[in-house]
């Protein structure tokens, strides 16, 4: 047995690779296939009939797909610039905190260990026209008479799923930025300090350039599971009611599963897929770029 | 003096308004766990009540005694949900963390051809949404007659696991001076008892929080549990979460308190490696 011997990196490497070709590449060349297909689950063979780039063509056209497609780009960029701030401001927050550092730092944690499941159910709890939290709070308080419908009204909608999704991950932000903060060396704050820079001075040209990288991990680690906001929204929403609040990933659950039309909905999640990786690989390319700033600053 | 006093003035104003906006967003931050937690323990009446109850009048624990007395109770079986939960999560950390272990040390401790480019195919792989990967799975498994079972489950959930565990253990192997490696080689050990004896003890930690990571994320895991698994047989606990609301009513002190035992292992398992997943994650970004 001594003519096979592989590298050693080779001879490591080769049980993730073999298993993510196996179970991740695999399938979504066959789901690539498929999307050239008119395949339904209720005929196996229609697998076979080749029809070129018919779904897609057809997806081109459809005025509810790209509603949706933009609704799913519109509710990313808003949760991950929305989370990006926020996990900013709580981040400073809490490095300023004279007292009680490692409790913040847990409850900071808390919403990570909710399953995304979890989140969309709450909120849809809390958001409850009828025995909802924030009905409640808002009648008790007496500035609404009404049953706000939150979930039914499309924009509200939106903005309960919003409000979900950024309780939800604003957590990861808040973390590694802090993380950030707190491996920052005190020295070029003191010297910008000297040197008569503002606090917003010195937070723009000295902290901010520190943490960048730190706000990239959080950005890509974010990135690799933007999908996650598909349990939220089915759970809270289901994309409805009437497709108010469809997007990209409700509706390829519900035209692959509920309709059966396999062929079109692989062809819908080659889109989502692209539209992941693109997310990922911008923010890996701004990781490597802040990285090798830091890397030479300091 | 006059000086001093509106200085030390304006000085405690910012102070409270920082303790005012820590403890705002503190108390957002807790509120749907608190909300959760709370009506898990009301009686319907009282969650249903209009006027809204504030202070809750009776406290009690019928919900989980509903939920664990089986099916035919109000129940919904939710010691099966659990079992398969468990099965699932413990067995494809084990083979992720295996195979990520060997991973990540390739990438911490090996130079080769296009590194960082595989580096990145392995996180693109972890970008596919969870849905898009359903159909073409769902496909598979049904030929292969591995739908519904936990065997299914736990290959895609590895899958699944693998490249971020690769990240994580990669930042903590790279924290090891690889000098100590070389050390215990030059003393007579072999690179596989120099791994074992060396390294592996001063990763530990790191590795263990990349485990749970991998636990929580396979726990928590919706998209493709929700669509490769049918029955009793294999449905994991948050799929189970949605057999309260498959009427037109909900059962909100149920799905509460199935919530809140959804959470305790994820809040206690999370709070055990918070520190080391942290430093983890960030230590490849430092130095490069």
């Amino acid at each position: 047995m001594k003519a096979m011997r592989l590298p050693p990196h080779v001879m490591l490497l080769l049980p993730a690779v073999i298993l993510l070709a196996a179970v991740i590449l695999f399938p979504l060349l066959l789901s690539l296939w498929s999307s050239f297909t008119p395949f339904r689950l209720t005929r196996p063979d229609s697998v076979w009939q080749f029809v070129g780039l018919r779904n897609y063509t057809r997806l081109a056209g459809d005025a509810d797909f790209w509603v949706a497609f933009g609704r799913t780009v519109l509710l990313l960029t808003l949760a991950l610039n929305l989370e990006m701030l926020f996990g900013l401001g709580l981040a400073l927050l809490v490095e300023r905190a004279s007292r009680g550092q490692r409790v913040l730092r847990t409850i900071l944690m808390f919403p990570m260990m909710f399953s995304p499941v979890l989140v969309g159910f709450q909120f849809k709890f809390m958001f409850n026209d009828n025995v909802g939290l924030v009905n409640n709070a808002l009648q008790s308080l007496g500035l609404t008479d009404q049953a706000i419908p939150w979930l039914i009204d499309g924009k509200l909608a939106f903005i309960a799923i919003l409000t979900a999704e950024i309780w939800s991950s604003t957590a990861v932000f808040a973390i590694f930025i802090l993380a950030g903060l707190m491996a920052m060396p005190r020295d070029p704050l003191e010297a910008a300090r000297v040197d008569g820079c503002t606090p917003w001075q010195t937070f723009r040209y000295v902290t901010w350039p520190f943490l960048m990288p730190f706000a990239f991990i959080a950005m890509t680690i974010r990135s690799l599971d933007v999908a996650r906001a598909y349990d939220i929204i089915t759970i809270m929403t289901d994309g409805g009611p009437a497709g108010r609040t469809e997007v990209l990933w409700t509706l390829i659950a519900r035209t692959a599963y509920s309709d059966a039309r396999m062929g079109i909905a692989n062809a819908m999640a080659y889109v989502a897929i692209l539209l992941s990786i693109a997310f990922t690989a911008i923010f890996f390319r701004q990781l490597a770029k802040a990285r090798a700033q830091v890397a030479a600053d300091w | 003096m006059d000086r001093n006093a509106s200085a030390r003035a304006r000085k405690l104003t910012s102070r409270w308004a920082l303790n005012l906006a820590l403890f705002v967003a503190m108390a957002i931050i807790c509120l749907p766990g608190f909300w959760i937690v709370l009506n898990s323990l009301r009686p319907t009446v009282e969650i249903m009540a209009k006027p809204p109850i504030w202070i809750p009048r009776e406290l009690n624990f019928d919900a989980y005694v509903a939920m664990f007395s089986g099916v035919g109770q109000g129940g919904i079986p939710v010691l099966e949900y659990f079992r398969n939960s468990l099965i699932i999560s413990v067995t494809s950390t084990i083979i992720a963390l295996a195979i990520g272990m060997a991973g990540g040390y390739a990438f911490a401790r090996y130079r080769f051809a296009y590194k960082s480019s595989w580096f990145l195919g392995f996180m693109l792989t972890r970008t596919v949404p969870g849905i898009a990967l359903s159909l073409p799975l769902f496909f598979i498994y049904a030929r292969l007659g591995i739908i519904d079972t936990h065997l299914g489950m736990i290959l895609v959930y590895v899958a699944l696991n693998v490249p971020f565990t690769i990240w994580l253990i990669d930042g903590f192997f790279r924290q090891v001076p690889r000098d100590l490696s070389e050390a215990a080689q030059i003393d007579g050990c072999t690179r596989w008892q120099a791994f074992w004896r060396v390294e592996f003890p001063l990763a530990r930690p790191g590795i263990a929080s990349a485990g749970i990571f991998a636990f929580l994320t396979s726990w928590n895991e919706f998209a493709l549990a929700s669509q490769l698994t049918r029955s009793t047989g294999s449905k994991t606990l948050p799929v189970g979460l949605l057999d309260y609301t498959a009427e037109f009513t909900i059962d909100w002190r149920g799905m509460c308190a199935l919530a809140v035992v959804m959470i305790i292992p994820a809040l206690l398992l999370t709070y055990a490696v918070q520190k080391h997943l942290v430093s983890g994650l960030t230590s490849g970004a430092i130095k490069g």
